[in-house]
C-alpha cells in the first residue's frame, strides 16, 4: 500500500499561520493584511484574477519568497510545494524524475514509485524517456509526488492546468482524501472543485476592497 | 517516512547530475574540443616558432582551461532553475550547502577533471617540457576546482537573468585571476628550475577556502534568484 | 539606539537628515579640496628625483585609497542589508558602485599621467596599478548585475553576495598581483620600497586624502537621495516633496 497521505502527520493546532501579508508588485498593490491559518483537514482554495498574486501568496507561504513582502508566515509542519514548473528532466525517465523528487523527503522503493505513478496514469511509462511525453504526462509525473508525500500540508500552484477530466476527478478525490486524513491543502486555480467537502475560499481581490 | 541522511541525499544527488551529463555525452565533450581548438588559435596568432610557443606554453595552457570552464559555468544551475527543480531543491530539509557541494562537484568532474587529463596531449603539442607535465596536470586539478566553485557563486548569481552568458563572466573573471597566477606560476617554475610545491600549496589553500565559504555564496545566491 | 535604526531605515527621515548633512558638508568638502590641491600644488617643494610630476599623487593617491575603501563601505552596506534586511542599506549599496568605479577610474587615468613622465610609458602592469584595474571590474560588475535584474529588491541581495565575495577576494587578488609582479618585475623599475616622504608632502596629501573621503561621501549621499527618490516615487511624501 502507497503511503497516499495515510502517512500523514496528524499535528495538532494549525499546519501554517499567515499573520498580516502584504504584497506590493510594481508600485500596486496586490493584497494586504492578510492573516489566515491552515488547520488540519483544511481545503483551501486561492481565488482571484490572473494576476492578483495567487502564486507570489503561495510563494510566500512555501519559504520561496523571503523578501518584498510584509508579514510573516508561521511554518509549523513539512510541506509539499508544486509549482508551475512540473520539475521533469527531459533526460530522465518518469520513474527517475518521481524518484529524486521524493529523494530528499524519504527513501521508497521501486514498488512504491511505480505504483504511484500508475496511481497518476503512467503506467507503461515508467521507463520513456520524459522529452517523449507530453506537458499533462509531464504533470501528473509530478503529481505522482502527492501519493508519496507525508508532508501534511500540499501547497498547489494550478495543479490542474494540462489535466484530462478524468484525471481531475481523481486529484480532487486525492485532495478530499488527504484533507479527511487530517492533511491540509491549499491551492489556487481558476475552476471550482466539484467536490462535496467543505472548501475555504481565500479571494485575493475581495480582500482589497474596503 | 524519515528523510535520509544528508550524505545519502547529496550522493543521489550526484548520481542525478551524472546521470543527465551522461546521457549528453556532448556536452561534456564540448569543452574539451574548445580547449583544443582555442589551443590551435595560439599557434596562428603568435607564429609557430616553437621555442616562443613553448615559452608561453603554461600560460597559454592555464587560459585556455580558464575560459573553458567559464563556459560552463554558466549551465550549472541553468537547466534546474528553468524547470523548477531548484526551487523542490531549496524547499527540501536537506542542508543547502551539501547539496551545492554535489552541483559543484558533479559539474568538475565532467569539466575540470576531464580537462586536466586530457591537457598533457595539448601541452606537448605546444611543446611544454615534458617535466612539467606532472605539474600541470596537478595545478590543473586544484585550480579548476577552485575556479568550479567561484564560476558556481556567478552562476548563482545570474540562473534567473536570460542574459546571464556574458555578464557571467564579468562577474567572475576578476576573482578567476589568483588561481590563473598561481596555477600558471606553477607549470612555469617547473620549466625554469624551481620547485613548484609552494604554488600548489596556494592553491590548495584556495581550494580550502573556497570550499569551505563558495557554498554559503552560492547558497544565498541562488535563494535570490529563485526569490526574485 | 534601536530608535536610531528604525529611523535609519525610514526613507523620508534618511532623505530629510542626508539632506541637512549635506548642506554643510558639501561646502566643507570643497573647500577643503580646494585648500588641499592649492596646498599641494603651489606650497611644496618639488620631489629632487621626479620634479613636479610626483604632484599628482595629490589627487591619485587619495582616489585610490578612498577607492578601495569605497568597496569595502559597499560590502558593510551590503551585509547589513542581507543580515538585517535593511531596505537603506541596499540603497546604500547601490549608490556606492558609481562612486567607487569613478573614484577607480580617475585613480587609473592619474596613474597613467604619471606614468608617462615617470617610467616613459602610459601604462605598466605594475602590480598597483593592475590591482586598481581588477578593482574597477569588480565595482564594473556590482553595477552590471544590479542592471541586469529588473525586480530592483532582488537586484540588491545579489549585489550584496557579490560584494561579499569581492570582499573575500581583494586581499587574496592584491596579494597575488603584489607576488605575480615581484616574480615577473625587471628589478630597474622597482618602485615599491618607496622613500619616506617629506611632513611637508605629508601634510597636503592627508588632507587630501580627508577631502576624498568627505568628496565621497557627499556623492555617496546624493546618489542615495537620488535612489530614494526613485525607489519612493510612488509614495505620498515624495509626491509632496516635489509638488505633484
Amino acid at each position: 500500500m502507497v503511503a497516499s497521505g495515510s502517512g500523514a502527520v496528524l499535528a495538532a493546532g494549525p499546519l501554517l499561520h499567515a499573520q498580516g501579508l502584504g504584497l506590493e508588485r510594481g508600485g500596486r498593490e496586490l493584497f494586504r493584511d492578510l492573516s489566515f491559518a491552515v488547520e488540519p483537514g483544511h481545503l483551501m482554495q486561492v481565488e482571484g484574477a490572473n494576476g492578483a498574486g495567487k502564486t507570489s501568496l503561495l510563494r510566500i507561504l512555501a519559504g520561496l519568497s523571503r523578501y518584498g513582502f510584509s508579514g510573516s508566515v508561521e511554518r509549523c509542519a513539512p510541506l509539499l510545494y508544486l509549482g508551475h514548473h512540473s520539475a521533469v528532466k527531459a533526460m530522465l525517465s518518469p520513474r527517475e524524475n518521481l524518484a529524486w523528487h521524493i529523494s530528499g523527503a524519504g527513501s521508497y522503493s521501486r514498488e512504491q514509485i511505480d505504483e504511484a505513478l500508475a496511481r497518476v496514469g503512467l503506467y507503461g511509462y515508467e521507463d520513456v524517456p520524459s522529452h517523449a511525453l507530453s506537458a499533462g504526462q509531464h504533470r501528473r509525473v509530478n503529481l505522482a509526488r502527492l501519493y508519496l508525500s507525508a508532508a501534511p500540508l500540499w501547497l498547489l500552484d494550478e495543479p490542474f492546468t494540462a489535466i484530462d477530466r478524468d484525471g481531475v476527478a481523481e486529484l480532487e478525490a486525492l485532495l478530499v482524501g488527504h484533507a479527511q486524513q487530517g492533511g491540509a491543502v491549499v491551492l489556487t486555480s481558476h475552476q471550482s472543485l466539484s467536490v462535496s467537502y467543505q472548501v475555504a475560499m481565500l479571494s485575493l481581490s475581495a480582500g482589497l476592497q474596503p | 517516512m524519515s528523510a535520509p541522511g544528508t550524505l545519502a541525499f547529496s550522493g543521489r544527488l550526484l548520481r542525478r547530475q551524472l546521470v543527465l551529463a551522461l546521457r549528453r555525452p556532448v556536452d561534456i565533450g564540448n569543452p574539451l574540443l574548445f580547449f583544443a581548438m582555442v589551443v590551435v588559435l595560439f599557434p596562428l596568432g603568435l607564429g609557430p616558432v616553437p621555442a616562443a610557443l613553448a615559452s608561453f606554453a603554461p600560460g597559454i595552457l592555464w587560459i585556455i582551461a580558464l575560459l573553458a570552464n567559464l563556459l560552463t559555468a554558466d549551465n550549472l544551475f541553468r537547466g534546474d532553475f528553468e524547470d523548477g527543480s531548484l526551487e523542490q531543491l531549496l524547499l527540501s530539509p536537506q542542508p543547502l550547502y551539501i547539496s551545492v557541494l554535489a552541483y559543484v562537484l558533479a559539474q568538475w568532474l565532467v569539466t575540470g577533471l576531464l580537462l586536466a587529463l586530457v591537457s598533457p596531449l595539448f601541452a606537448v603539442m605546444l611543446g611544454l617540457a615534458g617535466a612539467a607535465i606532472p605539474v600541470l596536470i596537478a595545478s590543473l586539478l586544484l585550480g579548476t576546482a577552485v575556479l568550479s566553485l567561484v564560476g558556481g557563486i556567478g552562476a548563482a548569481l545570474t540562473v534567473g537573468l536570460n542574459r546571464g552568458g556574458m555578464l557571467i563572466a564579468l562577474l567572475i573573471l576578476p576573482f578567476y585571476m589568483p588561481v590563473l597566477i598561481f596555477g600558471s606560476a606553477a607549470v612555469q617554475a617547473v620549466v625554469s628550475g624551481m620547485p613548484a610545491a609552494p604554488h600548489l600549496a596556494i592553491l590548495g589553500a584556495m581550494l580550502c577556502l573556497a570550499l569551505a565559504l563558495a557554498p554559503l555564496a552560492i547558497g544565498a545566491a541562488l535563494r535570490i534568484s529563485v526569490d526574485a | 539606539m534601536w530608535s536610531f535604526f528604525h529611523k535609519l531605515g525610514s526613507p523620508p527621515w534618511l532623505y530629510r537628515i542626508s539632506g541637512s548633512i549635506l548642506r554643510w558638508l558639501l561646502p566643507l568638502t570643497l573647500i577643503a579640496l580646494c585648500a588641499g590641491a592649492v596646498w599641494g600644488l603651489f606650497y611644496t617643494a618639488p620631489d629632487f628625483r621626479q620634479g613636479n610630476s610626483y604632484r599628482i599623487i595629490y589627487i591619485h593617491v587619495p582616489a585610490a585609497v578612498v577607492a578601495l575603501a569605497g568597496y569595502y563601505v559597499m560590502a558593510i552596506a551590503g551585509a547589513v542589508s542581507l543580515i538585517w534586511k535593511m531596505k537603506m542599506a541596499d540603497v546604500a549599496m547601490k549608490a556606492c558602485a558609481p562612486v567607487g568605479a569613478a573614484l577607480t577610474f580617475i585613480a587609473l587615468v592619474t596613474g597613467a599621467i604619471w606614468g608617462k613622465p615617470t617610467w616613459g610609458t602610459w601604462w605598466v602592469w605594475d602590480a598597483r596599478i593592475t590591482s586598481m584595474l581588477i578593482l574597477l571590474f569588480l565595482y564594473l560588475g556590482v553595477i552590471a548585475l544590479y542592471e541586469a535584474f529588473d525586480n530592483k529588491e532582488a537586484a540588491g541581495k545579489a549585489c550584496a553576495v557579490l560584494t561579499l565575495v569581492g570582499t573575500v577576494n581583494i586581499p587574496i587578488i592584491y596579494k597575488s598581483v603584489d607576488w605575480w609582479y615581484s616574480l615577473h618585475q625587471p628589478a630597474s623599475i622597482k618602485f615599491t620600497g618607496e622613500s619616506s616622504i617629506d611632513p611637508s608632502m605629508l601634510y597636503p596629501l592627508l588632507l587630501m586624502i580627508g577631502s576624498f573621503y568627505a568628496l565621497f561621501t557627499c556623492a555617496l549621499l546624493m546618489n542615495m537621495r537620488l535612489e530614494i527618490l526613485r525607489r519612493e516615487s510612488r509614495t505620498g511624501w515624495v509626491r509632496k516633496l516635489v509638488g505633484a
